[in-house]
């Protein structure tokens, strides 16, 4: 009985995959079976059926293999859903684990300058991430344009210390503030809209930011972007060779020899700080009546309102506080890379953070943690593998949607408990 | 006699051509239960979204008189201001509560407007200091003196979505009460339960009207919800106010009889509506 | 005088092209509620694939330019219309009834593989195509200047227009328009009433690629340069056109796309050509804030 069923399974699985296979061929074979080329005389095409071949061979095998795979093991209670939830469980013990491991990251034996630089970028994702995880996450805003907040953080500070001379420890707060004004401007008409027409605005003004960015060259220097950005110092140390005039280096003034890599981890932990700094304010305001608020509207606008909570106000301070973030994290990316053209701010990095929020699981702070170090931290190491790096991501991005479509971490904890109000 | 809590004259809510409610005028009255029953389709709900500011009528005047903040008029004020301003507090056909949040949050964030005034508008909360950590203890304390009347302590913690139906209609109830109003809108609170929890439904309602003394407006179906606790029944058909007395009055009153059964007055009563009607007098 | 009456034939060709690439969202929206991210990469292979069938068909066949042309067009839809369908099947469908935002996200995770598949496998390169379909009217001939209609732009709004009268027929008359509205209505009822739910949403799906593959074939031909990019921005734009016409109605979706076409070409002609993106979205945001639910969208009563 058991034989015959899974006889019957086999051929029902080899004639699925079989399908799957033509409609690979199918698919393939304009993109992949012919080939564009340039030549004097023009354009000319080539052939390479073999490729359609390929992507045949793989779909049917790996169709195959997914269609047996999951006759054998129900795919709802696989060995990694059982991890995550265990894991679920212990997150406190998780998260003070990882800030330890973060503290000391730059110290342990194998870590180079180039790990430090990487986990520096996978920190500038998480605190994004973190930020847009209160617009999207709590208050239920779907933004597609976060990177324009990020982008105004970055041109701030670039423009201020440009113009006026100014530190970046004085820059950083300014460029919040202008960044969660550029919010509360932005979101002001807008917030009006419901869920999917606001993200279209967001999308829209993300592009506006940037064809501004792009053209108003009297101010941002256009395509060819700012350089030459101020290195932030510590209390006055500067962390470059040679200090200007009259001015103690950091190596000078403990007395060390000089080394770059005192630059990259002093970024390091200015953005381990900031970062940690957002999640601390996150985890504190969740307790708050604005909080609350968020997480109310998210889940009914209309029970809100018959609540006596103002929409509008509610939306436009989760609006403007994410935007804060992406500033802080904008002026941040500024000073870490020393120059900002407008190709970095473009709607793919809005992508990628709002990707982080939705696959951490709306709302949980690890998850952000999970994903930025998936989505960004992976990637990273694969920059050899430059071309296929995208596919690669944009393939993991549908891959992880559709095998956990509510996040990585989708469980949420009450804010306050009757055990606990005591 | 005091004048009354709420004056609703000559509301008028057209949707296109049609008349969701035609030039209705009735008062409620503090301390008292009003319903306002009428068949299916007779703007019950439109006239509660008129009142509530979830609708702004074309014609009418809606007037509330709180005790200590003076007289209002509703149709001015945007739906958020209705509750926080002039405490006016409702329930919906449809729950709607904060599914994903626990009960005692969904408590918690009815006290929003006195919350964030005493977070200072969350600077004072960010910093922790003890004057938003009092007024959230008195929060709780709120929170909970409701749980135990609507018998749901035992669930603060659990998500607000995971109750049983009963029991989230109590919780909608309470919710609303923690906003402290002075008139609180109930839209058809007896929907889904049975008879035992509307028995229990009825005690709360008169509970909360005799200790609290606030006005309850009241849509109903169930008969032996209205005819047993209201102390005043506005009767609707069509937008237009048909009937209005005390539950008696209405009962005997041959146009509710005939909007509820149809025109053709000598046919026999449906045995389980004659039941009804005869048994809610003595409820 | 003459100089406008260009900026409108312009503007009109391609809010054509928007219009048509905004009927995919359009009705995807409609029928499942979410925005098909991936759709601008949709019509930027149905672009390649038209390429490609061209010079294969002009190369092969041997046969004039016509009878290229209207090989190239069957074989681009019909190829991209398979494509439309296998991202439904393959990204979206194992999404229905996941969270709001999971095919939203799968479908921006989606529009990524296909760009970064097309640079992939055909190169980074724009890739140009010598003009095909020469000549055309001169209408004003001016002092200065001389207004300029093309055949190509006749064709591409005589096209368009034939499409949408078609589309406009399928959905309001046929059996499948009666399954697609049942659907968008209330898709549970309409499984219970014995409508093909995911049959429907799969249709849905591969007309608007077929669209798509129309427009991308136009545009082959009229701008004569195409590269593995051209899919993201006039996604946005599109999109921005289906919610200025109101989304969910196809009428709506024709006339945002001509409207967004139109602002873009006389912007771009009597202001700048740089800030023509920045013009079709502050119209967007000013139509939303006027008419929430776009032009010709059904004002919605909020339900309470």
């Amino acid at each position: 009985m058991a034989a015959a069923g899974s006889r019957m399974d086999l051929r029902r699985a080899l004639a699925d995959a079989l399908v799957g296979g033509f409609v690979a061929a199918a698919l393939a074979f304009p993109m992949l079976g012919f080939r564009l080329e340039d030549s004097s005389t023009g354009l000319s095409l080539g052939l390479r059926m073999g490729w359609v071949a390929a992507a045949a061979a793989v779909v049917f095998a790996g169709r195959l293999a997914l269609t047996l795979l999951a006759g054998t093991r129900r795919p709802r209670s696989g060995p990694l859903e059982r991890l995550g939830e265990r894991f679920a469980g212990t997150r406190h013990w998780a998260g003070w684990a990882m800030i330890g491991l973060a503290a000391v990251l730059p110290f342990l034996p194998f870590a180079d300058r180039n790990l430090v630089d990487k986990a520096t970028m996978v920190l500038i994702y998480v605190m994004l991430g973190w930020g847009l995880n209160i617009v999207v996450g709590l208050a239920g805003l779907l933004d597609l344009g976060f990177v324009a907040f990020y982008a105004v953080g970055a041109y701030s500070y670039a423009i201020l210390s440009e113009t006026f001379g100014l530190s970046f420890w004085v820059c950083l707060p300014l460029a919040g503030l202008f960044a969660a004004g550029f919010g509360l401007a932005l979101g002001f008409p807008v917030l009006r809209l419901r869920g999917d027409y606001l993200a279209i605005v967001t999308l829209g003004f993300g592009e506006i930011i940037r064809v501004i960015l792009q053209n108003w060259v009297d101010v941002t220097n256009g395509p060819n972007g700012i350089s030459g950005i101020d290195r932030p110092t510590l209390f006055g140390l500067s962390f470059s060779a040679m200090a200007p005039e009259g001015q103690p280096t950091f190596a000078d003034f403990f007395g060390i020899d000089y080394s770059a890599e005192h630059r990259v981890t002093f970024l390091y932990f200015i953005i381990l700080a900031m970062a940690l700094l957002t999640n601390l304010f996150t985890l504190r305001i969740r307790r708050l009546p604005v909080g609350r608020a968020w997480e109310a509207l998210r889940e009914d606008e209309i029970a809100c309102r018959s609540l006596g909570l103002n929409p509008t106000t509610v939306k436009l301070s989760a609006f403007a506080t994410g935007a804060m973030f992406a500033g802080f994290a904008g002026s941040f990316f500024a000073t870490r890379q020393g120059f900002i053209s407008p190709e970095s701010f473009t709607f793919i990095e809005s992508a990628v953070i709002l990707a982080i929020v939705v696959l951490g699981g709306m709302g949980s702070q690890i998850g952000v943690v999970l994903a930025a170090l998936l989505l960004v931290g992976l990637p990273e190491w694969f920059r050899e593998l430059q071309q296929y790096r995208m596919l690669a991501f944009g393939g993991a991005m549908v891959l992880i949607m559709l095998w956990r479509p509510s996040g990585l971490l989708a469980s949420r904890s009450p804010t306050i408990s009757l055990g606990a109000a005591k | 006699m005091t004048a009354p809590l709420l004056d609703v004259e000559h509301l008028t809510m057209r949707f296109g051509g049609l008349f969701a409610v035609n030039d209705l005028s009735f008062s409620a009255a503090r301390g008292a239960i009003t319903a306002v029953i009428g068949p299916n389709g007779a703007g019950k709900t439109t006239l509660f979204n008129c009142i509530t500011g979830f609708y702004k009528p074309q014609v009418g005047r809606l007037t509330l008189r709180h005790p200590s903040r003076g007289e209002m008029l509703l149709e001015r004020l945007p739906d958020h201001r209705i509750t926080s301003r002039a405490g006016v507090a409702r329930t919906f056909q449809n729950i709607r509560l904060f599914p994903r949040m626990s009960v005692l949050e969904n408590l918690i964030v009815a006290q929003h407007t006195v919350l964030m005034r005493a977070s200072g508008y969350s600077l004072a909360g960010l910093l922790g200091l003890a004057r938003y950590r009092d007024a959230e203890a008195a929060a709780v304390d709120k929170a909970r003196h409701w749980l135990d009347k609507v018998e749901l302590t035992r669930h603060a913690d659990d998500e607000a979505g995971s109750l049983p139906y009963g029991s989230q209609r109590r919780l909608e109830i309470a919710r609303a009460m923690c906003t402290d109003p002075v008139l609180l809108c109930l839209d058809e609170p007896a929907a889904g339960l049975n008879p035992r929890e509307s028995a229990e439904l009825n005690t709360l309602l008169t509970g909360i009207r005799d200790e609290h003394g606030i006005g309850l407006l009241l849509i109903e179906h169930d008969m032996s919800v209205v005819m047993g606790i209201s102390d005043h029944v506005v009767v609707l058909d069509y937008g237009r106010k048909i009937a209005e007395g005390t539950p008696a009055q209405v009962r005997a009153d041959p146009a509710v009889i005939r909007a509820y059964l149809g025109e053709e007055e000598d046919e026999p009563l449906p045995p389980e509506v004659a039941q009804d009607l005869k048994g809610s007098g003595h409820a | 005088m003459e100089y406008f009456l260009q900026q409108l034939i312009n503007g009109l060709t391609l809010g054509a092209i928007y219009g048509l690439i905004a009927i995919g969202y359009t009705m995807v929206y409609g029928i499942i509620g979410m925005i098909n991210f991936a759709h601008g990469e949709i019509y930027m292979l149905g672009a390649f694939i038209s390429l490609i069938a061209y010079l294969a068909a002009t190369t092969i066949g041997g046969g004039g330019v016509a009878v290229g042309l209207m090989v190239a067009l069957l074989a681009t839809m019909l190829f991209t219309a398979l494509w439309g369908w296998a991202v439904e099947r393959v990204a979206y469908r194992p999404l229905r009834g996941a969270p709001r935002l999971a095919p939203l996200i799968s479908a921006i995770g989606m529009s990524i593989v296909l760009q970064n598949f097309a640079q992939l496998s055909q190169g980074a390169r724009v890739k140009p195509l010598p003009p095909v379909f020469r000549g055309g009217f001169t209408l004003l001939e001016g002092e200065t200047f001389s207004v300029h209609l093309s055949y190509l732009q006749i064709v591409i709004v005589a096209l368009t227009v034939t499409l949408m009268a078609v589309f406009t027929f399928v959905i309001a008359r046929t059996a499948l328009g009666r399954a697609q509205r049942a659907t968008e209505q209330d898709m549970k009822m309409a499984a219970l009433l014995g409508v093909d739910v995911d049959k429907t949403i799969s249709t849905t799906f591969v007309m608007g690629a077929a669209l798509a593959a129309v427009a991308g074939f136009m545009v082959t031909l009229y701008y004569g340069v195409i590269d593995f990019y051209i899919g993201f921005l006039a996604g946005i734009k599109a999109f921005t056109a289906a919610v200025l016409g109101g989304i969910g109605s196809l009428p709506g979706a024709m006339l945002g796309g001509l409207l967004i076409g139109l602002i873009e070409a006389f912007w771009s002609g009597y202001f700048s050509i740089e800030y023509k993106d920045v013009a079709a979205f502050s119209i967007l945001v000013l139509v939303l804030l006027f008419r929430p639910t776009g032009l010709l969208g059904r004002p919605e009563v909020e339900k309470i």
